[in-house]
């Protein structure tokens, strides 16, 4: 039986895309106030697993062809590759450096090498957490058999 | 407040424990995960549960919060979940191999 | 004094490990970058050695946070000396692994699990705080769990649910105990925590938290609480039971030597002796078992429990000789434990069962197997000049200083049961009929023996070259016995 979940999905199409924008919000903001990579990666991660509720895991594979082991080993591998920019100029690993910028739209804006680091972390626990929720949803079809 | 989280974290304890000597599979995560939630809240009271502004350079705020347990606990919670995820997959998998999840049943022998 | 090596044997494995498993099916690729990952650990392990050596104790504040307010990692003697070791034994049991683990496992991500396991060994062996003490133990415990569970056989299903069951309540007593250390002292600091309990002095609450630890580490290590041990040890593949029976109880071993001689060592007639009674209960368990089986796997498993017990002996003696015989044996330990489980591996893979009743005479068709674990056997006995004799002597030394007589006599009688079970499996599955011929056998030994051979002459090199090696653990245990030293290193 199919079942019927007209509200579910009308919602999910709007939710999405403000779960997204909110949560690259919060990985912007994590410089200097409460958000970061971490949790923006963890609400994007949630973002996701709301689509493979709604829709069907294939569905959600075709419309977002990335393996998510291969996303995680690569954020960890960004995040521990910004660490070892220290060592380069006889630093302790691990060190940031940060500075202003101006730019032509934003104006005088921040930049830091923990950006990347936290880049790195958000690939990671995006990868993590919807590669778990994947792993234990995926043999659903052979519990209804 | 501190008082009131103690008690919180031993009932959180005593149902973990409970929980974990019970046969049923699911049960026994069930009870692991409660202890390691009890646990981060023991980690949490640790630092104290004053109320201060987040511990960020340049606030306005006279008094901060001890920022280390909560990072502990981030970590902490981080880890109970891959953890627990790997246990329920592993029980799925349990299930399907001997179909039970009475432990009482796997106990194992040697002649395998 | 900085440097930046300190974090090169955590890196490079995590590192090679996380670009492993981006090309999960390339084997060439996998065996090729896992093992240049760990021969350049090593490399660089032997070098950090001669720095902490010549400059003594080498430190690294990450991201530049002095300690206590940053993560420390910190190289000593005794951690740097584990370093080495390990990174040796990861590389011989690494190869061994390319001939025996088989083309399913290779592709199911076993060579990245491999290299975290290293990862999170060689991060408890180096860090300098507690909380990522705790980290690095789950790093090397999930990617345990994730390789004891490697084939899914219906034995490795059952005993690794129990293993992780074990593990995950063990860590949530270790995060307690965390949480009343950082209550109580306010830092989680090892160094700035071995000043604080010494400034407000080891009180009846702080000793308890040490005697909470303590069960930490006594289930990790197998000290008393082996009860886990015996049966998840024995499923999976001889690669892995190797690495874990040679690594993952020294890491609790480890801890448990560092905990106990940098911050709880004020109320010995408590802790330290507590742990002589856990130690000698341990020997006793682990001899009945040694020599109550006839169950290859299961005599090598309690084996590892027995020279447990017996390296916390050296602890409890609490003695410079005491201490410097610890580490010699725990060194020697790791590399005779892996030896003797490869061998074992190699056994179950020619005769196809692991019930010493029914092999006999393999020293007609392998005599070079045979002769190694009769070299092992004797250096696990403590016959000199092998690597297991300095160990015992020092240990022995040790306690019998420290008054302790009864504990002494115990050690020593054990080797007699190691002698007698290790024996066992020598003359029933090597002397006798020969009743496999060469062409009757399950398996080959093409590429398997070269790791034991390899093994077998780092074991001999740590006999014979004892006096040069000796100089390194003596000074590791003074370090041990004076926390000042660690102390000043750290905060400076």
């Amino acid at each position: 039986m199919k079942p019927n979940d007209v509200i579910l999905r009308t919602v999910t199409k709007f939710a999405v895309v403000i779960i997204f924008t909110f949560s690259i919000f919060l990985f912007l903001n994590g410089h200097h106030n409460p958000g970061g990579g971490f949790i923006g990666g963890l609400s994007t991660a949630a973002a996701i697993v709301l689509l493979t509720l709604c829709y069907d895991l294939e569905t959600v594979r075709r419309t977002i062809p990335i393996d998510f082991k291969k996303l995680a080993a690569f954020g960890v591998l960004l995040a521990v590759g910004t660490g070892t920019l220290g060592p380069l100029f006889d630093l302790p690993f691990l060190t940031q450096a940060f500075g202003h910028i101006d730019l032509p739209v934003f104006g005088n804006t921040e930049w830091t090498t923990a950006l990347l680091f936290d880049t790195g972390v958000a690939f990671a626990v995006i990868g993590t957490a919807v590669n778990i929720i994947l792993t234990i949803s995926e043999d659903e079809s052979e519990w209804k058999r | 407040m501190e008082t009131m989280i103690s008690i919180l974290i031993g009932i959180l304890f005593a149902i973990g424990t409970y929980l974990i000597l019970t046969k049923q599979l699911l049960r026994i995560i069930l009870g692991s995960s409660l202890i390691t939630h009890a646990v981060n809240l023991l980690i949490l009271t640790s630092g104290g549960l004053k109320d201060g502004a987040p511990p960020l350079i340049g606030g306005k705020a006279t008094h901060f919060t001890d920022a280390l347990p909560q990072a502990l606990i981030l970590t902490a919670i981080v880890i109970n979940f891959g953890v627990t995820a790997i246990l329920l997959v592993l029980s799925y998998r349990i299930y399907q191999t001997f179909r039970t999840d009475d432990m009482e049943m796997l106990r194992g022998n040697d002649d395998e | 004094m900085m440097n930046n090596m300190l974090i090169l044997p955590v890196v490079l494995p995590l590192v090679a490990g996380m670009f492993l498993v981006l090309f999960p099916k390339k084997i060439l690729l996998q065996r090729a970058v896992s093992l240049l990952a760990l021969i350049l650990t090593g490399i660089f392990s032997v070098i950090l050695l001669k720095d902490v050596k010549e400059q003594g104790i080498q430190t690294l504040q990450l991201g530049g946070w002095e300690a206590p307010f940053g993560i420390s990692l910190v190289g000593d003697l005794f951690s740097i000396l584990l370093v080495v070791t390990t990174s040796i034994v990861a590389i011989c049991v690494l190869l061994y692994a390319f001939s025996s683990v088989g083309y399913e496992k290779e592709t199911h991500y076993f060579y990245p699990l491999y290299l975290f396991l290293i990862t999170g060994v060689l991060g408890s062996f180096l860090t300098g705080d507690l909380f990522n003490l705790y980290v690095f133990f789950e790093v090397f415990l999930i990617a345990s769990y994730a390789l004891i569970v490697l084939g899914g056989t219906r034995a490795q299903l059952r005993e690794s649910l129990k293993y992780i069951l074990i593990n995950v309540v063990s860590s949530a007593f270790f995060l307690l105990g965390v949480a009343y250390l950082y209550s109580v002292t306010g830092t989680l600091n090892l160094a700035h925590l071995s000043v604080r309990v010494a400034e407000a002095g080891q009180d009846g609450l702080l000793t308890t938290i040490s005697i909470l630890f303590l069960i930490v580490f006594g289930l990790k290590a197998g000290l008393f609480l082996f009860f886990w041990l015996p049966g998840s040890y024995s499923v999976p593949p001889t690669a892995i039971a190797a690495i874990f029976a040679a690594l993952l109880t020294k890491v609790g071993v480890y801890t448990a030597f560092r905990m106990f001689t940098l911050i709880f060592y004020h109320q010995p007639q408590i802790t330290h002796q507590l742990i002589g009674i856990l130690a000698a209960v341990t020997i006793i368990l682990g001899i009945m078992g040694a020599v109550g089986f006839w169950n290859l796997k299961k005599i090598l498993t309690y084996n590892v429990i027995i020279s447990i017990g017996f390296i916390f002996i050296g602890l409890v003696s609490f003695t410079e000789s005491g201490l410097s015989g610890s580490i010699y044996y725990l060194l020697h330990d790791i590399i005779i434990k892996a030896i003797i489980f490869l061998i074992g591996g190699v056994m179950i893979h020619l005769t196809g069962t692991s019930d010493l009743r029914s092999m006999s005479g393999l020293i007609r068709t392998h005599p070079s197997l045979g002769w190694m674990l009769f070299l092992a056997i004797f250096s696990m006995t403590g016959i000199p000049p092998l690597s297991g004799f300095i160990g015992k002597y020092f240990i022995t030394k040790g306690i019998f200083e420290a008054d302790s007589f009864l504990l002494g006599t115990i050690g020593l009688l054990s080797s007699l049961f190691i002698l007698y079970s290790m024996m066992k499996i020598f003359m029933n599955a090597f002397w006798g009929e020969t009743i496999l011929g060469e062409d009757e056998e399950k398996g080959t030994t093409k590429g398997l023996i070269l790791p034991i051979a390899l093994l077998t002459a780092v074991s001999l090199a740590l006999g014979i070259g004892a006096e040069v090696i000796y100089d390194y653990v003596a000074e590791a245990a003074q370090s041990l016995l004076d926390p000042e030293i660690y102390i000043r290193a750290v905060l400076k």
